[in-house]
């Protein structure tokens, strides 16, 4: 039966599409609320795309390390470096730790000195890198340990006020995704509500349509086909917009985070394609469940 | 072709209807008559299956309308021909295009059908308002249009309610030629009509039955009609 029902949709038929008489209200209001809806539905689509792909990077980043900085008089470095590395090896939440040799650190300060600078003969600390487990360590619990062992020990763990930001780009996504549903759903309400009120004033064409031998499918499909079509053409010129309104907003980049990074990626530019075709889904569940129930109660 | 067996109708009150049994066998030419409030109506309804006997059965083709769902219901008004009283159209429709609306509700192929609409529309004299809309029509060529609708399916049987209804004299003599004429093609034809000159007028040219209603039973009218 759908697939009958969904032939007739695609061959349509323009003789069937007439036996309905034109309604200009319900046709405009169902025009609008596709159009409102499918440009509402490409910022929640961008917004839940991009605080996807925040939370992404600023989790990989989260994955990478903390560091350690090591202070001491030359003659204790080695000393101070085997005891730090001694008390990390024991850190519950440590995955590996690893001293930097001097030519990794020496890259580190090129930017700033140029690569002329002999550190080896600079009081340069020494910087061991430390990988986390997913479980991450204890941050206050290793800074006081390391304060009674190593005493020339800083612990740095900069990437970790990133944490709840991550989860709030998590949380941002889902919320995304939540709003397109609710789109969707309040899409299916109102074309539901505008294809009972184009019932109800067409209550006399349906009666005479059955007089002569009209069957109910017949008689819902031409207006299933009628709100599907217009739920399709809205949704199709609201999403234009709405991307047009993506378009329009400032290039991303590195400084400007995540307000300027609210777009579509790569891809990512293919999704709005799919909010004109899942309107016209929408709207055609609605209506067909709307016919139906008001077919069955006019007798 | 259509049996009605020993049924009864009410709206929800006193019965309107009981006791009724008809018999419109193929080929047969009937007139159903009564006081206005009778029931004319109402008993062409449960021969379409617009409405359901209280008791008793209706069986249209040799099938219980009981037993029939909706889609079959819109099969079966297919194969009869129905004048209503008030000759409903859609008024957003050309004439031709209301003619035509059983064949489009079913269906047809309106271009291999458009000889036959033609044809149709100029049997009732309506070739020249083909385009006209039912609101610019007037009672005469409504009832015209009404009943061109009612056979362009080529139905074994018409029923016809009022066709007369709101027509003078002679427009009502061309009316009754047509259903005449349907009749001589072979088709049963059943016409609730108050109007006992026409039905007079009727007897001079076809063997018609006349039915009366009254006091919610029918029966068989002398030969004073
Ligand atoms: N839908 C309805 N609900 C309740 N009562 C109805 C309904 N339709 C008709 N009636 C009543 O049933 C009775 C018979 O109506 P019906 O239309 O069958 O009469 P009729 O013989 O066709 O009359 P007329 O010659 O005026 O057309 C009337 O008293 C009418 O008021
Ligand atoms: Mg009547």
């Amino acid at each position: 039966m759908i697939r009958g029902a969904l032939s007739g949709l695609i061959a349509g038929d323009k003789q069937a599409d007439r036996v309905v008489p034109p309604s200009g209200f319900t046709a405009q209001l169902t025009l609008f609320a596709a159009g409102a809806m499918g440009f509402l539905a490409v910022f929640a689509l961008a917004l839940s795309l991009a605080s996807g792909r925040l939370a992404d990077r600023w989790a990989d980043e989260l994955a990478r390390s903390a560091t350690l900085r090591i202070s001491a008089p030359a003659d204790q470095m080695t000393a101070q470096t085997n005891a730090a590395l001694q008390v990390l090896r024991q850190t519950p939440g440590v995955q590996s730790a690893r001293a930097l040799s001097d030519a990794e650190q020496a890259a580190l300060l090129t930017p700033w000195f140029g690569p002329d600078l002999p550190i080896e003969t600079l009081p340069v600390p020494q910087l061991i890198e430390i990988v986390e487990t997913p479980q991450g360590f204890d941050a206050a619990g290793l800074r006081l340990r390391l304060s009674a062992q190593v005493p020339g020990a800083v612990l740095d763990d900069h990437t970790r006020w990133r944490r709840p930001l991550v989860e709030a780009a998590g949380r941002l996504r889902a919320l995304g995704l939540i709003s397109i549903l609710l789109i969707g759903a309040a899409m299916a309400a109102m074309i539901t509500l505008a294809a009972n009120a184009a019932l109800s004033a067409n209550a006399q064409v349906i009666e005479v349509l059955r007089l002569v031998g009209a069957k109910d499918g017949y008689i819902a499909q031409a207006f299933v086909r009628r709100f599907t079509f217009r739920a399709l053409i809205g949704a199709a010129v609201g999403a234009f917009l709405g991307v047009c309104g993506v378009l329009l907003l400032p290039e991303a980049s590195d400084e400007g985070g995540f307000l300027t990074g609210l777009g579509f990626a790569g891809l990512g530019w293919f999704y709005p394609l799919a909010i004109p075709p899942l309107g016209a889904v929408v709207a055609f569940v609605a209506t067909g469940y709307a016919a139906r129930r008001t077919l069955r109660g006019l007798s | 072709m259509i049996e009605l067996d020993n049924i009864a109708y009410s709206y929800g009150g006193a019965e309107l209807l009981s006791e009724i049994s008809i018999r419109l066998t193929p080929g047969s030419f009937h007139f159903l008559t009564g006081p206005s409030g009778a029931g004319k109506t109402t008993l062409l309804k449960l021969c379409y299956g617009a409405l359901l006997p209280t008791s008793g059965q209706v069986r249209l083709f040799d099938t219980d309308m009981r037993r029939l769902d909706r889609d079959q219901i819109a099969l079966m008004r297919r194969r009869i021909g129905v004048v209503h009283q008030d000759c409903r159209f859609l008024d957003h429709l050309t004439l031709a295009e209301n003619v035509a609306l059983p064949l489009t509700v079913s269906g047809r192929d309106l271009a291999a059908e458009a000889g036959n609409l033609g044809e149709l529309l100029n049997w009732v004299g309506l070739s020249a308002r083909s385009d006209a809309l039912p609101p610019e029509l007037s009672g005469g060529e409504r009832q015209r249009a009404a009943l061109a609708r009612a056979v362009i399916m080529s139905p074994d049987l018409v029923l016809a309610d009022e066709p007369t209804g709101n027509v003078d004299w002679d427009m009502s003599q061309r009316l009754l030629q047509l259903l005449v004429e349907l009749n001589r093609m072979g088709k049963t034809v059943l016409i609730a009509s108050h109007d006992l000159a026409l039905i007079r007028a009727a007897k001079t040219q076809v063997q018609a039955r006349v039915l009366r209603i009254s006091n919610r039973r029918l029966q068989l009218a002398g030969a004073d009609l």
